[in-house]
């Protein structure tokens, strides 16, 4: 199958150095894939490339680059604050061009879909942080998009709340199946969103591994509890262990 | 409860001040052109009011002017600035420059240009000018204070550079663009005050003039009536924009 997205050979460099690479990534339509690593490994500047945000130094990437094809929810949900939570939806819409009417129409629809009823007239200051990443969430989604690109959507939320959202990534996933691609670096939240993870270096980032985890998705209940989890978890764990010690 | 306190807590300060005062100076029989009693001042204030309310609006009104002219030329050009890196370089040190140069030092240059015949236009300028720079800079702050991620993804669907101005930076900017009004309008005041003074003639009544005409004559009670007045005007306006402040910041973040 024609990957939906692909970094060939990229290499990203800053003044202060090298960031990325060479690094390739080549996704699937519909696959869920999980980037873990160290800090400054270069994580984010992969998603930034498969976003178009940026341009590598070298190599090569290849994207769905059709206004709102691809969508990003970043580490904090990155709401206009004078905005209600239905307009921050309908943004990316009314950037397009689309009528008020029917952008509101379809924001309200992206708003029900992430289970948030009854805040549309919020501003972002008045609901909880989980809430607030729904609502970014509801915002990339709105556009239907073929790759949606996650940030460590989930890193300043509590547990409860991340295990909540993960669940629901899925159920959302179940609808319109876009190819995700999930930022983390948390092990085991990585082995439960992912269809593949790729573990990568200390930065300058390279892939050290790649591990399929071998469940459906969305996760059977007590998932986290199955031996193929923990040992996924733990094999991750070990070569993220080892690429830290290298390099 | 502790609200009320601390509503309450400088008035009873300075009515604490004041009785000090009032007690020092009948204790020492200190003469009143030195320095006279609260209760002289008060007498001095209700005794020229007419003219000391009609000076106070006259220099309030000088400053709301020269406030709204400065609001409108640095709006303008902390927008026009925004758009173009090479014009922010070019403009901002200039802005300094007018900032750091002392409002005295340029009045009598000023009172040249505008003609001797017209002190009121020279103090509005003044007032203007010293009004000018926490409005340009506020404005230009906030202008460029987006936040990088909403940025990002403003880029990411394509947004025109008229969507990303009228979306994303001025509405960014509101609240640096009102801090910068408020912080404005209390130096217009001081500069229209300052204008005034060394404008120096009777030409622009002001509450300045007040104050220079009772200093000749020696009348420190009138003097200081005009100050009080002055300084209760100041803190009335700020008061107001403060409040109004408040009102709309609560409307923009919803909280």
């Amino acid at each position: 199958m024609t990957p939906i997205a692909e970094l060939a050979g990229v290499e990203v460099d800053y003044p202060r150095g090298r960031a990325l690479g060479p690094f390739d990534l080549a996704l699937a339509p519909g696959e869920i894939v999980a980037l873990v690593g160290p800090s400054g490994c270069g994580k984010s500047t992969a998603l930034r490339l498969l976003a178009g945000l940026e341009a590598p130094t070298r190599g090569t990437v290849r994207r769905a680059s059709g206004r709102g094809e691809t969508s990003v929810v970043f580490q904090a949900p990155t709401l206009m604050p004078w905005a209600t939570a239905i307009d921050n939806v309908a943004l990316p819409l009314e950037l397009a061009g689309e009528a008020k009417a029917s952008a509101r129409q379809k924001a309200a629809d992206a708003l029900a879909r992430v289970k948030l009823n009854g805040i549309d007239l919020a501003k972002p200051t008045q609901l909880s942080g989980g809430m607030a990443m729904r609502v970014s969430l509801a915002r990339a989604l709105v556009t239907n998009p073929r790759l949606l690109l996650l940030d460590e959507p989930f890193a300043a939320l509590d547990e409860i709340t991340r295990r909540h959202l993960a669940e629901d990534v899925h159920a959302l996933w179940t609808q319109s199946r876009p190819a995700i691609v999930f930022v983390t670096h948390n092990v085991e939240e990585a082995v439960f969103m992912a269809d593949r993870v790729v573990v990568m270096t200390r930065g300058p980032g390279r892939t050290a591994a790649e591990t399929a985890i071998d469940s459906p998705l969305p996760r059977p209940t007590g998932f986290r509890t199955t031996p193929g989890f923990r040992n996924a978890a733990e094999t991750i764990s070990r070569t993220l262990d080892a690429a830290m010690a290298a390099a | 409860m502790t609200r009320l306190r601390s509503i309450l807590a400088p008035w009873v300060l300075a009515a604490i001040l004041l009785a000090i005062w009032e007690a020092a100076c009948r204790a020492f029989a200190v003469p009143s052109y030195l320095l006279p009693p609260p209760s002289e001042i008060v007498v001095a204030a209700v005794q020229n009011l007419p003219l000391l309310a009609s000076s106070a609006w006259n220099t309030l009104w000088v400053a709301i002017i020269a406030w709204i002219c400065a609001s409108l030329v640095a709006s303008a050009i902390a927008l026009g600035v925004s758009l173009n890196t090479l014009a922010e370089d070019a403009v901002r040190p200039l802005a300094v420059v007018l900032q750091v140069t002392p409002i005295v030092a340029i009045a009598p240059l000023v009172n040249i240009w505008v003609g001797l015949e017209n002190p009121e236009r020279g103090v509005i300028l003044l007032a203007a000018v010293v009004a000018f720079f926490p409005i340009f800079s506020g404005a230009l702050t906030g202008l460029k204070a987006a936040d990088p991620d909403l940025e990002r993804l403003f880029d990411l669907y394509g947004a025109t550079r008229l969507q990303r101005l009228l979306r994303l930076r001025l509405p960014s900017a509101v609240p640096y663009i009102l801090e910068g009004h408020k912080v404005a309008a209390g130096l217009a005041i001081v500069g229209a005050v300052v204008a005034e003074f060394v404008a120096g003639s009777g030409g622009a009544q002001g509450l300045a003039w007040r104050i220079l005409e009772a200093s000749r004559r020696l009348q420190t009670a009138r003097m200081l009536a005009a100050l009080f007045v002055l300084a209760a005007m100041a803190l009335a306006l700020y008061a107001l924009l403060q409040g109004a402040e408040r009102i709309i910041l609560r409307r923009w973040r919803g909280r």
